[in-house]
């Protein structure tokens, strides 16, 4: 809330293109700092699911024919000379200076790789792709960069789109002149910015890790369904599903924006003030829900994941297909099976449970983020973006192997809440939060790691704390939006009296 | 009577007991051709340049394959024959051993180096002749089998994350091979004991007299082995023949009288070799054979070294002082003194990696007897400096990066003087190559990234296509298996050194898989070098005594030279072990925070809501309390108020409630019935 309220003087000053600029010189800066700043190693970037150095592991594997995942264990001759005669049996790749490698399979299994296969193809080149005289990696961040750059774009419109239905629908409840009052900047502005200009983005687009493209993918789901793009969403959806699962939930925020529009004072409102002064027309708004485009989007979201499972099916046709996939990507996430730290608290429960819990914790856990949908749907239906919003932020609180990437793309949505949440309780305590636990995070970790001086009990202490934090926000969140419903209907039903008298 | 009595029975009793020794030990061949079983032992013993003395024990049982004996075994040891049978091993290696061959000072290129300097801890290897599928099920049951036969925790070799199965880096390649070492195993007498037992005549009478416990664990290094092979018999209804090899490789420093050390101030006393005999080093001395021994013998090397610096000085002397002495004759001449007179000298033929050969002094131990035992020593006179040869390249492995969150493990190969001798022989040969196969296996809480693997060739990073010609990879799986690692490298010949690196992530477990003292830190096991294109083999002229000795025919078998390398100690981060409940606890507290708070925030109205609320439910609850208020209003003589709350005091009438109170009892209502 402070940085928003940093923000607000900043872009008041200064166009927003120039801010954009100016973070991605900042990012180009920070990646042509010898060795990345080693953020790539940093727990707090890379998990197991978004780590670079298990990206170039996996491709390193699937370039010798073996399955990233599974890992069959493979055997494979460099030859100075051309062996033609084993053509007949082998798949030949031609390599530089003339070397030719000859790929045997053999069944065995591996663990490094858990992510998409799909980014493996996209993302795996790069990798090993070097330039002489330029940063190792550049290649691979500039795309991070990139996908940073157009997910702050995408949030920019979404904030727009949304500010404009926002208005619209104070407009048809007239109470446009009370409310203009306390705004204070285009809700889309400060959000990308927020995104683009967050320590957290910023570390995790240096840090070399896939967060920034899972993002991206998050954000097109949002965009595409705010702005009725229907095949747009469910790409998004569909991507940000197979990449990291949990944005799977995000369904139910995209069907109510399908259905009934972006964010609006309750639907009460309007049919209390329809009833009392007939004038309004009801072409202005729509405010039934329409399944058309829920059809449509069930339809599009259907292709999609088809066409992304073939992609897959195909890529892993020779190491053991979908199943191995699924069990090594999903099922990885879901069982919670790498205890290495991380800012999340489950790798220390787990590391600590008795075996004999071991299930039990994890139904429990998993359920938790399951059980809260059906309250916040109910609640919050009107608001399909802000729920889109507490949904994000409960699964990036919540799930196995959780990095700040993922804090950072709730952040950044956060933004589009400025005037909503304007009068959030603990804004200031939050903030300082947030500060202090990125302050004191990497100092425990290397009191624990490095130094051996410190014991894992004062870095699980800070990831704590962390999710504390996290959980306040999201309750005060939460508690902030309706507040600022009542206020709206307040102002909505008292202002006919007012009129009157 | 009696006294008449007596010294018959005692003669009768020593006629039987001759008759029977010569049926045992001489009936190698009985009634039907077919061969008998065989026991042989020897003890070669072999000076080293450190001051130190090598013994190697050497005991062989063979049980060719016969249908006569049925489960029945005169010499061989049941256990082993059952296990052979049981788990159909193939061939089997399990090797004991406390301390580290000492590559450098020891040598590392006669086969007593190669083939019998093992790593420490325990190492097993076997291939079985099973179906593919059925080769981990056997492992298992062989792993408990020889834990239970030796006293140590082999057993824990049966998890599949500790062992794994080389492809062809490993010399007896095999799809059915399993490869498993415990580098963490102590070694000490209650291994040894067992493995005794399996001898004919246990450590009573024979060679094995000699295992006197406290001065073996004294040494260096010792390790004992046991590899047998079962020849396999196609037939139905045979049983298979097995070759048992029990070896005991010692190194000990011989305690040198008091006198001695204090002459060691002596100038040219001070590089003068120790003087050692048998009783010196051991404490005990050759008493005999063991009667069921068919041969028993013992033998003195003198290495390669050591014999063309021998040579050397007494060529001098030659020059220097006219004597009568050939130079066909030279160890006779008294550069060092045997206390016992040797019966057959054996003189290697010259091998191709060297320009000198050793020599073999061969005493029988047939020829002394309990009142004259056999008690071999050597007295050095001049002081004499050579060195053992050494594999082409000494590889030694280390850690690299500090801290508990990732690392490296790099190996690296120096060149050693040999390879002066080998350029020699191929030396304007420009792509003259040396050929060496690195088998790594690394447990699943190390975890490698293989891509990250970097050579270097005399410090200068190389492309790894350039280096490795061959490589074989196995990544780990997380409490699986371990990830495994076999290259072939073709490094040029004039190479001084070379290293591999690769990284690796260090792991982090579960409380319960921490070891009792998890803060020592883990193992790597030895990684395995080996040199195919060198064979650490001697050959011998005098056939006859070496088709007689399997030590020599042992020793003449052609094997690449092998080295293994550091075992590795990898300390792992622990989490705080005291701490499951707390963290349960907190970690529980925390969710239940978030649940509640965010369910009370979404169910919170503020006060008007509530007021809005209440006026709606009067308005619905029904007329019957209504009128009962009303008529309690009157009873009491008080004016009639509308009730405050309405929802709880309309409990009993409330539709909704019975509805529920309805359902759930019609819900329990079935279940019983249906689970009744």
């Amino acid at each position: 809330m402070q940085k928003m309220g940093k923000q607000k003087n900043k872009t008041a000053s200064f166009s927003f293109w120039n801010w954009v600029i100016a973070s991605i010189i900042f990012r180009l800066i920070l990646i042509y700092f010898p060795k990345n700043l080693n953020l790539a190693s940093r727990p707090e970037v890379s998990t197991p699911l978004t780590s670079f150095r298990r990206l170039a592991e996996g491709y390193w594997l699937k370039q010798l024919s073996m399955s990233p995942y599974a890992g069959f264990s493979f055997c494979f001759f460099f030859f100075s000379l051309c062996p033609t005669f084993f053509n007949f049996f082998f798949i030949l790749i031609r390599q530089k200076k003339e070397m030719y490698l000859i790929f045997l399979v053999f069944g065995y299994s591996g663990s490094m790789y858990h992510g998409s296969p799909l980014l493996l193809s996209l993302l795996g080149p790069l990798t090993v792709k070097r330039i002489e005289g330029q940063p190792n990696h550049l290649l691979y961040s500039l795309v991070s960069v990139i996908a940073d750059v157009v997910s702050a774009i995408l949030i920019r419109a979404t904030g727009k789109n949304l500010r404009l239905a926002y208005l619209r629908s104070l407009e048809s409840l007239d109470i446009v002149q009370q409310t203009k009052a306390s705004e204070i900047l285009s809700p889309g502005d400060a959000a990308a910015l927020i995104y683009l200009w967050n320590p957290f983005t910023i570390v995790a687009c240096v840090g070399l890790s896939t967060s920034p493209i899972e993002n991206m993918a998050v954000i097109l789901c949002l965009y595409g369904a705010c702005s009725r793009l229907v095949p747009l969403a469910a790409f998004g959806w569909v991507i940000a599903t197979h990449l990291s699962l949990y944005p799977a939930i995000l369904i139910i925020p995209v069907i109510f924006l399908l259905g009934c529009g972006p964010d609006a004072p309750p639907r009460k409102l309007f049919l209390q003030k329809n009833n009392k002064e007939e004038v309004l027309s009801k072409s202005k708004l729509r405010l039934g829900f329409s399944w058309r485009p829920i059809t449509h989007f069930a339809f599009w979201a259907l292709l999609w994941s088809a066409y992304v499972l073939v992609l897959c099916g195909i890529s892993l046709k020779q190491f053991g297909g979908l199943w191995e996939m699924f069990k090594s990507t999903y099922g990885f996430i879901l069982t919670v099976e790498d205890l290495s730290p991380n800012i999340g608290v489950l790798w220390y429960f787990f590391a600590e449970v008795f075996d004999f819990f071991r299930n039990f914790f994890l139904i429990v856990f998993h359920v938790n983020i399951l059980f809260m949908i059906m309250p916040l749907a109910i609640r919050l239906h009107h608001r399909p973006c802000f729920l889109a919003f507490v949904y994000i932020a409960i699964f990036s609180m919540l799930k196995s192997y959780p990095s700040v990437g993922d804090s950072a793309l709730y952040l950044g949505l956060l933004g589009w809440f400025v005037n909503e949440l304007a009068d959030i309780q603990f804004s200031f305590f939050l903030f300082c939060g947030y500060v202090g636990v990125s302050l004191l995070s990497p100092v425990m970790h290397t009191l624990w790691i490095w130094r051996g001086t410190g014991n894992a009990n004062f870095y699980f202490a800070t990831a704590m704390v962390y999710a504390c934090l996290q959980i306040i926000l999201v309750v005060e969140g939460v508690s902030a939006m309706l507040n600022h419903d009542r206020k709206l209907r307040n102002l909505a039903t008292s202002k006919p009296q007012d009129a009157k008298s | 009577m009696t006294l008449l009595q007596r010294p018959v029975l005692v003669l009768l009793l020593l006629v039987t007991h001759h008759l029977l020794q010569c049926w045992i030990a001489f009936g190698s061949v009985d009634e039907e051709g077919q061969k008998q079983e065989e026991f042989n032992e020897e003890l070669l013993l072999k000076p080293l340049p450190d001051r130190t003395v090598l013994a190697h024990f050497h005991f062989q049982s063979s049980a060719p394959p016969s249908t006569s004996n049925g489960r029945h075994h005169h010499l061989f040891p049941k256990a082993i024959s059952q296990l052979v049978q049981k788990f159909r091993v193939k061939e089997m290696e399990l090797s004991f051993t406390q301390g580290r061959w000492n590559y450098e000072r020891w040598g590392g290129f006669d086969p007593i180096a190669s083939s019998n300097a093992k790593p420490p801890g325990v190492e097993l290897w076997a291939v079985f002749d099973v179906p593919q599928h059925q080769v981990d099920a056997s492992w298992k049951n062989l792993t408990h089998a020889l834990s239970g036969l030796f006293c140590a925790s082999i057993n824990f070799l049966e998890s599949t994350s500790t062992y794994s199965a080389p492809e062809w880096s490993f010399p007896p390649s095999s799809g059915n091979l399993r490869y498993g070492t415990l580098p963490r195993e102590a070694v000490c007498t209650e291994n040894l004991t067992p493995w005794l037992k399996l001898l004919p005549c246990r450590d009573k009478a024979g060679l094995a007299v000699l295992l006197d416990r406290p001065s073996i664990y004294r040494g260096f290094y010792h390790s004992q082995r046991l590899h047998l092979t079962s020849t396999g018999s196609g037939s139905k209804g045979t049983d298979s023949g097995i070759i048992l090899n029990q070896a005991l490789t010692v190194v000990l420093q011989p305690i040198q009288p008091n006198g001695q050390r204090a002459s060691m101030d002596h100038a040219s006393e001070k590089h003068i070799q120790p003087s050692w005999s048998l009783s010196s080093i051991f404490g005990k001395q050759v008493r005999g054979r063991c009667v069921l021994a068919k041969s028993s013998k013992v033998y003195l090397q003198l290495d390669r070294g050591l014999v063309a610096e021998l040579k050397r000085i007494h060529k001098e002397n030659e020059k220097s002082v006219a004597n009568g002495l050939t130079s066909e004759n030279f160890w006779s001449y008294p550069s060092f003194e045997l206390s016992a007179n040797p019966d057959r000298i054996v003189v290697e033929e010259n091998s191709l990696h060297s320009k000198s050969s050793s020599i073999l002094y061969n005493f029988q131990v047939e020829k002394y007897s309990e009142s004259e035992p056999l008690d071999l020593g050597l007295t050095w006179k001049i002081p004499v400096v050579w060195l053992c040869q050494s594999a082409p390249l000494h590889s030694s492995r280390y850690l690299m990066g500090s801290g508990n969150e990732r690392g490296a493990i790099a190996i690296s190969l120096k060149s050693t003087q040999l390879r002066e001798g080998f350029m020699g022989a191929f030396a304007d040969n420009e792509r003259c190559e040396l050929r060496v196969d690195v088998f790594q296996v690394v447990p699943w809480y190390v975890k490698v990234y293989f891509h990250s693997l970097q050579v270097f060739i005399d410090q200068q990073p190389k492309a790894v296509s350039d280096v490795i010609e061959k490589i074989h990879v196995s990544p780990s799986k997380d409490k699986v298996s371990p990830g495994m690692m076999e290259m072939v490298l073709k490094l040029p010949c004039r190479v001084k050194s070379a290293a591999l690196t690769i990284e690796f992530d260090k792991g982090f477990l579960h409380i319960d898989e921490y070891p009792p003292d998890a803060n020592q830190g883990f193992d790597i096991p030895s990684a395995i070098i080996s040199f195919p294109n060198f064979h650490a083999s001697m050959f011998f002229l005098e056939d006859g005594s070496v088709n007689k000795s399997p030590l020599l025919s042992k020793f003449q078998e052609k094997s690449p030279v092998m080295s293994y390398t550091e075992v590795l100690l990898v300390p792992l981060t622990t989490p705080d072990f005291s701490m499951p409940y707390n963290v349960i606890t907190i970690t529980c507290t925390v969710f239940a925070l978030y649940f509640g708070s965010l369910l009370n925030v979404l169910r919170r109205r503020i006060a008007e809501e509530e007021r809005f609320l209440k006026d709606k439910a009067t308005k619905k609850t029904g007329q019957l309390p209504l009128l009962l208020s009303k008529l309690s209003a009157k009873l009491r003589g008080r004016p009639w108020e509308p009730p405050h709350s309405p929802p709880s005091s309309s409990f009993f009438i409330s539709s909704k409630l019975v509805f529920k109170v309805i359902l759930v009892a019609g819900l329990a209502v079935s279940w019983q019935y249906y689970f009744s």
